[in-house]
């Protein structure tokens, strides 16, 4: 056990600010509680040093089939973060601050929301990071849920209007389906397999594919499991939340649920397809056909519905929701790659690629809806909100050209035009899909991100060339300036961090390695007795004959 | 020569920084500030290149590389051989022309938006000619959309939305699958090529390493797909039919200077990269479907020049002649001789230079009339002598009248593909007065010769109407109120000058200044792809084409032997 506390150090470090935040953010001196923040902050870059120096292949406590995973995908978890927490300023208790300062309000414990906001973006994170470390499928089930609670909640206080509890009800009941079904995925891979760790899991899939083939349950399990998931990376057929979610939300919180609940998913999907391997690079066993062709069309349809669908939206928010449905397309497409070689080789690593496209969307992303939080548009009734037509951001370069210019280079990089950092992505992605011989896949991604080039297009002229609508709303700034930091910050990553792109795609690549359990590895692997399996769904035992029979 | 080239690419974008921070009314002077510098280390390049040069022009020269993602392969890798060189000098000597082709038509409160935008690409223009790696030139290739996007978008006419948005949606769709086949040929290079100097990341995108191996670990069959995603991309920039139809808009669209830049260069960028990559990654299939992508560019000769004749619009009959003119090229390259090829190369520089002349001509008249419609304009001979004249010089040198440069370029490009012939033996060729290896055929040079009258028909038509006959203006034209002189000033005549010099220059001497620079990397070129063609087993096992050398008989009658086909004949048309 102790050796697993050496892995989660960075989660007891956030855990640890949680508490914090928890009792900093219920002061009543003002000043105390706008401490929240920066204690969030310090606590991230804590936890990102922790994570740097987290094992890697060949420590002692390394295991799992993604032994190196944690310290990159934990330190771009703390990074996004970081990035996020600006974005996130202001969210809550706005007016409430403003009327107790004005002498309207007297300061109560119940009504202000701050201390529950900041602790959940944290509660969030630590589960996010904990499905990075995960090696057990109740602990994957126990990290994702961490992830995703928080967040229905965040999506409710965020605004004051109805929109976001409608968003906040439906975004819950959607994701509570979502997690029983893939729940119920956990415990058929369980009972395919015996074992609740995912290396013990493979290792019995393994002695199955070696004998005669894989039992239908397995099959059945990662199937389930992958659509379930598909709720959290907001992959069709589960993508149905996203757009009314995310216009629903206060700008930041989108941002955010366009990169934890997602970064969460792809870590579990890696997971829950690493228990059967890809195939590629000698020993390892292929995808099974059927969870091949799943994976293949959810890609598939994910990057055309998101895509199409993003074409016909007035609003940029919905237009960002489903531009983001089509990024999980795109990723699949790395997932469906799979390691390649494994070694050491970013071009041929699909997985690698995967990780790097997160790192990329997740620094992009949150520019664009920076931008879009750091203006209000004023309504006919002399009340404000967030951003969100694209009338709204028409003519955004006359009145704030730095916002304008940050939406550009966001805009351009969630594009893929290089040189800017999401055309790496992209290029990680379309490699890994060429050496695995997807070529039709590389092909629907290409014709894919030229789709997008429609409405990116669309965004970034009204930012940024066309000028202001006389008619058109009233905008005004935010007011907020750590929103503008944020929208600078992220743009300014998405040129900078090509400086560094090298060590990021070399530690990409040590994170991505797979490492595929032999055959057997676990004697008490050994699966559910056939005729449990018979009983229970009617299946014959198909095709398994054990060695030992 | 090497810190000349990359200056080119920094100082437009160092100057793109400074019209952005100083005033609007000083942008115009900082970019030709900007693109004046360029053109003079472009013209020294191109001194250099050639004296330091003698004998060794086929050799790239200027060639530097930094590491900069060694994981993807990526350097950044830059060099130039006699075909690039000419054609960044030409990119360098379009840019001031096109600054000062548009002082007075930008208006002062957007003259930064615009000469930023023109200087960044620029920048881009000249990286895509200079890389060395294939992610850097596609970077390049890909990055010129973006300025034309904005020039199309905010400076353009009426539709210019509209026009921008298929520009750009066109051409970045097809640029994305062209990646693919790229990117496709790379990983064949990566894991099957013995012997290639991959780099530390085992992976590598330099052009020359992919240039030297892709034709050879690629089988016939993937080179057919490498070549038609390539294409993909390609053939939308150049544009061959059937892809073309962007192009008329954009062009008829764009202010001037964009439409300069765009016919001058753009254009370009498609059939250097067929040069560049087409040809030498996948050389068996450029010989297998030659024939198919020559009857497509002989469609575009003569389709596009059919449009052309009924168009109304004078600058659109121009971007339609755009299009039959690159058909030109396309076929002299696909050609696979030296005639072909070379007068290729020189299409692309001659085109640059006349075509540029004719867009900056139509804008000069459009800035003084506000309209292009030839049935509200005519007899300006009459008014604007200077103009006519040098109309008159620009539509001649695009006719292909000898002595200037259109004539050399098309007679090559037309006769390379009348001599391309593919022989039963080799006896054959050699008793044939003129014949040369290739894949096209006298029928190709015959139905390509029609485009060349329908050329003059339709741009001495164009002529007739505009320059000649009775002064006829568009109603409420009143040269009182018109900031610009009656006929060219000489900002504009300053800005034809140097392209109808060249264009003389071209058309007398041709081999003096184009052909001897050119011919040795294109010969080498050749002779690889003829190489590779021969040696490439066909579908059924057989060799290509039998070519008489030793070792390609003696493996074709292993081959034979093998499948019990003795007595076949072994040199059979593939």
């Amino acid at each position: 056990m102790t050796e697993k506390v050496a892995l989660v150090w960075p989660e007891i470090w956030l855990f640890i600010t949680t508490c914090i935040v928890m009792v900093v953010g219920l002061s009543p001196d003002e000043r105390v509680r706008k401490l929240c923040s920066w204690i969030c902050g310090v606590g991230l870059v804590v936890a990102i040093g922790t994570a740097a120096s987290g094992p890697v292949l060949g420590d002692p406590q390394a295991s799992g089939l993604f032994p190196s995973l944690t310290p990159y995908a934990k330190a771009l978890i703390g990074i996004v973060g970081l990035m996020l927490l600006p974005l996130l300023a202001g969210t809550v208790d706005r007016d409430l601050d403003a009327a107790i300062r004005a002498g309207k309000a007297k300061f109560d414990a119940i009504r202000t929301n701050r201390a529950e906001f900041y602790a959940f973006f944290l509660f969030s994170l630590t589960g996010l990071m904990l499905c990075a470390s995960a090696d057990d499928l109740i602990w994957l089930f126990l990290a994702l849920e961490l992830t995703s609670l928080p967040t229905y909640i965040m999506v409710t206080i965020s605004t004051r209007g109805t929109r976001s509890q409608e968003a906040g009800v439906k975004y819950f009941f959607l994701g509570a389906l979502g997690a029983a079904i893939f729940l119920y995925g956990f415990a058929l891979l369980y009972g395919a397999s015996g074992s609740t760790d995912l290396v013990e899991i493979a290792g019995a899939f393994r002695t199955q594919a070696a004998n005669g083939g894989l039992n239908p349950i397995a099959i059945a399990g990662l199937a389930v499991s992958i659509i379930g998931l598909c709720f959290k990376i907001a992959a069709v057929p589960m993508h149905m939340y996203a757009a009314d979610v995310y216009q629903g939300a206060a700008s930041g919180v989108s941002a955010m649920l366009a990169f934890v609940p997602k970064a969460a998913g792809f870590l579990a999907i890696m997971m829950i397809c690493g228990t059967v391997g890809w195939g590629h690079g000698g020993s390892d066993s292929a995808l099974p056909t059927p969870i091949y062709i799943l994976l293949w069309v959810v890609a598939a349809a994910t990057m055309f519905t998101g895509n199409v669908l993003a074409i016909r939206q007035t609003s940029v928010k919905r237009m960002l929701a489903y531009s983001s449905i089509a990024h999980s397309g795109y990723m699949l497409v790395g997932i469906i790659a799979g390691p390649g070689t494994g070694d050491g080789t970013f071009w041929d690593n699909g997985l690698a690629a995967v990780l790097f496209y997160l790192l990329t969307y997740g620094v992009t992303n949150v520019g664009t809806f920076a931008v879009l939080a750091s203006i209000q548009r004023v309504n006919p009734d002399g009340t404000t909100q967030e951003a969100d037509e694209i009338d709204d951001i028409r003519g955004l370069h006359r009145t704030r050209p730095h916002l304008a210019g940050a939406m550009l280079l966001c805009v351009l990089s969630l594009l893929g035009l290089p040189p800017l950092l999401g055309f790496f992505g992209k290029v990680g992605l379309f490699t890994a899909a060429i050496s695995a011989g997807e070529i039709p896949l590389v092909i629907v991604l290409g014709l894919n991100s030229a789709i997008a080039a429609f409405y990116y297009l669309r965004i970034l002229r009204a930012a940024y060339l066309e000028a202001p609508d006389e008619d058109g709303p009233e905008t005004r700034p935010a007011g907020i300036q750590p929103r503008v930091v944020a929208a600078l910050l992220s743009a300014g990553s998405v040129v900078a961090l090509l400086a560094i792109a090298q060590p990021l795609i070399a530690n990409s690549v040590g994170a991505a390695q797979y490492v595929a359990p032999r055959e057997g590895v676990a004697e008490s692997a050994s699966p559910i007795p056939d005729t449990v399996t018979s009983v229970e769904t009617g299946l014959a035992p198909v095709e398994i004959s054990r060695a030992d029979d | 020569m090497t810190t000349m080239l990359v200056l080119t690419i920094l100082i437009p974008l160092l100057f793109a920084v400074i019209v952005l921070v100083r005033p609007p009314e000083a942008a115009k002077f900082w970019a030709l500030g900007g693109t004046s510098v360029c053109f003079l280390l472009g013209a020294m390049i191109v001194g250099r290149f050639f004296s330091a040069a003698g004998s060794s022009t086929e050799t790239m020269q200027a060639v530097a590389s930094l590491e900069w993602l060694p994981a993807l392969g990526l350097n950044l890798s830059i060099g130039v051989d006699a075909i690039a060189v000419l054609l960044i000098a030409l990119a360098l000597l379009l840019g001031p022309i096109c600054v000062l082709a548009s002082w007075t038509a930008i208006p002062t409160d957007r003259a930064r938006l615009f000469f930023g935008w023109l200087l960044v690409l620029q920048a881009a223009m000249v990286g895509v000619f200079a890389a060395r790696d294939l992610l850097l030139f596609y970077t390049c290739f890909e990055f010129t959309l973006l300025p034309m996007f904005v020039l199309i978008n905010e400076f353009g006419s009426t539709n210019r939305k509209r026009a921008a948005t298929k520009f750009f949606l066109y051409t970045f769709t097809g640029s994305l699958i062209a990646l693919a086949g790229l990117v496709y040929a790379a990983w064949a290079v990566a894991t099957r090529a013995s012997g290639a100097d991959l780099g530390p990341g085992g992976f590598t995108l330099d052009i020359g390493v992919l240039t030297q191996y892709a034709s050879a670990v690629l089988t016939p069959g993937e080179q057919g797909l490498v070549m038609a995603a390539m294409l993909c991309g390609f053939a939308v920039k150049v544009p061959l039919f059937p892809f073309h139809t962007w192009l008329p808009l954009a062009h008829t669209e764009a202010p001037t200077a964009g439409s300069v830049l765009l016919a001058g260069v753009l254009l370009k960028l498609g059939t250097y990269a067929m040069y560049r990559f087409v040809l030498p990654l996948t050389p068996v299939a450029v010989y297998e479907y030659a024939p198919f992508i020559g009857v497509l560019a002989i469609i575009g000769i003569i389709y596009a020049g059919l449009i052309c004749w009924v168009q109304r619009d004078i600058k659109k009959l121009v971007a339609y002649s755009s299009v039959s003119h690159l058909g030109f090229c396309v076929l002299g390259l696909f050609a696979l001789n030296t005639s072909g090829i070379t007068g290729s190369v020189l299409y692309m520089l001659n085109h640059g230079l006349s075509t540029g002349a004719l867009f900056l001509l139509v804008g000069f008249m459009y800035e003084r009339y506000h309209t292009r419609d030839m049935d509200q304009i005519g007899g300006l001979a009459a008014k604007m002598p200077v103009w006519s004249f040098f109309m008159v010089f620009f539509v001649m040198a695009s006719v292909g009248l000898p002595g200037l440069n259109g004539f050399v370029s098309e007679f090559l490009c037309t006769m390379g593909a009348f001599t391309s012939y593919t022989p039963w033996t080799t006896d054959e060729l050699n008793g044939m007065v003129g014949a040369t290896w290739g894949p096209l055929g006298p029928w190709f040079g015959v139905a390509a010769g029609t485009g060349v009258i329908i050329a003059a028909i339709y741009l001495l038509y164009m002529t007739s109407k505009v320059v000649w006959g009775t002064l006829n203006e568009p109603d409420g034209h009143d040269d009182d109120h018109s900031p610009l002189p009656i006929d060219l000033g000489g900002r504009e005549i300053a800005t034809l000058l140097p392209l109808a010099a060249l264009c003389l220059v071209f058309g007398l001497f041709p081999k003096q200044t184009l052909i001897d620079a050119v011919e040795a990397p294109i010969n080498e070129q050749i002779a690889f792809i003829q190489q590779r063609v021969t040696e490439a087993p066909l579908r059924d096992g057989t060799l290509a084409a039998e070519a008489g050398s030793p070792t390609s008989k003696a493996s074709a009658s292993v081959l034979n032997e093998s499948s019990n086909a003795a007595g076949r004949n072994v040199g059979v048309k593939p």
